[in-house]
């Protein structure tokens, strides 16, 4: 328990240090993409879903490996529609004032 | 040796995940460093799948099936427009996914140090669940964005949160006194997901529609936690290595909104904070009897094609009237002219962190010309004309020395320094926070009243003109 307990305040320490450095224009990809990332819970739905404890169990694995997997393809998803519109254009534009 | 390999994917998708975090810090790099994100996903995906003892692969294949395509229609049918509350469910269907998985173990599970993380992991799972869905209701417009609290709703809080520790004690009793059955631990966790759930509803129901950004990074912030509550009820690094990276970065995300807003995270969550007065009269005066100056579209179009220097400071008026293209046209026609065209963007602008960036990047407005509120306020005062579609609180001078104002002390654009501004907007209508707008009042100001959409066509067809 104290070493998961380690690996989660280091992680969160981590994700601190990178985090911080995304600038505010990214902040909605950055929402939606993290967001998919914590659909990571989808490995655990797959372990609950295929457990022999009972019907229960696998029922509400079944459950969540849907509502995890709609996380984590939606997510990932619109996250790339998303980025693929921040585009750099060319600053010389017709007559435009480059800066 | 089979779980070494397994552990082995996970660590090297937990370092895909920070790597491609690591490049969403650059426009250029973002894109490649999602899809390394859902390659790290992918992996670990495979190796649970290949790896593990599965012993029921219908169900799985069913749902991974049923989920993906839920999430590939949802992913691609949405507008740009209905970002905010996409994101919102997704964090819901996140959260969902936690609780059940944790609910899922509580049959087998054993020791009161695993039920005590299950009924962490329930409680935060179903809280991120009903609250994303209710946040997604008022982004969407299904409930009112109105902070829609009643009386003793304090109170009914104060019992629903009672009745979730005493759900808890009881789930963590449970094992431990009756050896027989596990009956005790199911009944009691499942006691405490309805709690949960009915937390989260009331949680996010007296949070008004402009206060939303800190809700949805929040609730954000939420889902990666109920992850890692998950991964230690399973004892999968993997869970709690990404949950502890997205609840950071929701916190961050948290802290950059309210920073914004000057006002505490707590402020925030007791709510409540203004109406959206409807029914007040449109009102065109101050009380101390000045008046607000209207201007036309003809006009205006002179004033923008004369300029030397122009600002744009859009807000949630321009979403909700779909005004993005229109606007980058009008920006991209007066600097064909030679007029310097800047965007400034304030951090709560909108119903999202970044919702501003997302709708202008869709329109193709070029990413270097938007310029947060620190690297463009001290230009205000060297230009001629600030042009304001749909935003209000987040450019009212009051927020500077008016004590009695609620959104005192705000940093705000200095759209008022500017030589002249034209507010485009529906009505008089106050903002958010329910005050005045000073700035409305101001004698640069003028304003152009009626759809920003509208509007913005008819300054294109005038400029067009001259």
């Amino acid at each position: 328990m104290l070493t998961y307990l380690t690996y989660f305040v280091l992680s969160m320490f981590v994700g601190r240090e990178v985090i911080s450095k995304v600038p505010p224009t990214l902040h909605t990809p950055l929402m939606s993409g993290s967001n998919a990332i914590s659909g990571i819970t989808i490995v655990g739905a797959l372990v609950a879903a295929g457990m022999t404890e009972g019907p229960w169990a696998r029922w509400l694995g079944v459950a969540a490996l849907i509502a995890a997997t709609i996380n984590v393809v939606g997510g990932f998803l619109v996250t790339d529609r998303m980025l693929q519109m921040f585009k750099k254009k060319p600053t010389a534009r017709l007559g435009g004032t480059p800066h | 040796m089979v779980s070494d390999l397994i552990n082995l994917s996970y660590l090297l998708a937990a370092a895909l995940f920070i790597v491609g975090l690591k490049r969403l810090q650059s426009p250029a790099t973002a894109r490649r460093g999602n899809q390394l994100a859902a390659l790290g996903m992918l992996l670990a995906v495979v190796a649970t799948l290949f790896l593990k003892q599965i012993l029921s692969p219908i169900e799985m294949i069913a749902g991974l099936a049923v989920g993906g395509l839920v999430g590939l229609v949802l992913a691609r049918q949405v507008k740009m427009t209905a970002m905010p509350e996409l994101v919102a469910a997704f964090n819901g269907f996140g959260g969902l996914a936690s609780a059940l998985v944790a609910g899922a173990e509580v049959i087998g599970a054993t020791g009161w140090s695993t039920v005590l993380t299950i009924t962490i992991s329930v409680v935060i799972g179903m809280v991120t669940f009903s609250g994303s869905f209710v946040a997604f209701g008022k982004l969407s417009g299904k409930i009112s964005g109105n902070p829609i609290s009643f009386r003793g709703q304090g109170l009914l809080m104060t019992l629903v949160a009672g009745a979730a520790i005493f759900a808890m004690a009881w789930a963590l009793i449970g094992p431990a006194s009756l050896s027989a059955g596990l009956a005790p631990a199911s009944f009691g966790v499942l006691v405490l997901a309805a709690v949960a759930l009915l937390l989260g509803i009331l949680f996010v129901m007296p949070i008004g529609g402009a206060d939303m950004p800190v809700v949805v990074a929040l609730l954000n912030s939420f889902s990666g936690l109920a992850a890692a509550a998950t991964g230690f009820v399973l004892g999968n690094t993997a869970l709690i290595v990404s949950g502890a990276l997205v609840g950071a970065s929701g916190l961050i995300l948290t802290n950059i909104m309210c920073v914004a807003m000057n006002r505490s995270l707590l402020n925030v969550l007791i709510g409540g904070f203004g109406q959206e007065s409807d029914a007040s009269a449109p009102a065109l005066g101050m009380a101390d009897g000045r008046r607000v100056t209207t201007t036309s579209p003809d006009d205006t179009a002179i004033l923008l094609t004369y300029a030397q220097r122009v600002i744009i400071i859009p807000g949630y008026g321009l979403a909700v009237a779909q005004a993005q293209h229109q606007v980058r046209e009008l920006a991209d026609i007066l600097q064909a002219r030679g007029v310097d065209v800047k965007y400034a963007i304030h951090p709560v602008a909108g119903r999202m962190p970044g919702h501003m960036n997302v709708l202008l990047a869709e329109a193709n407005v070029p990413y270097d010309q938007l310029f947060e509120m620190d690297d463009i306020n001290h230009a205000f005062d060297n230009t001629d004309v600030t042009l304001v579609v749909g935003a209000n609180d987040v450019v009212n001078p009051a927020a500077r020395h008016d004590q009695s104002s609620p959104i005192y002390g705000m940093p705000i654009l200095n759209a008022d320094q500017s030589r002249a501004a034209i507010v485009l907007k529906r009505s008089m209508r106050p903002g958010y926070a329910g005050v005045q707008n000073e700035l409305f009042f101001s004698a640069n100001t003028r304003m152009l009243f009626g759809d920003a959409k509208d509007s913005i066509s008819a300054l294109i067809a005038e400029v067009k003109e001259i």
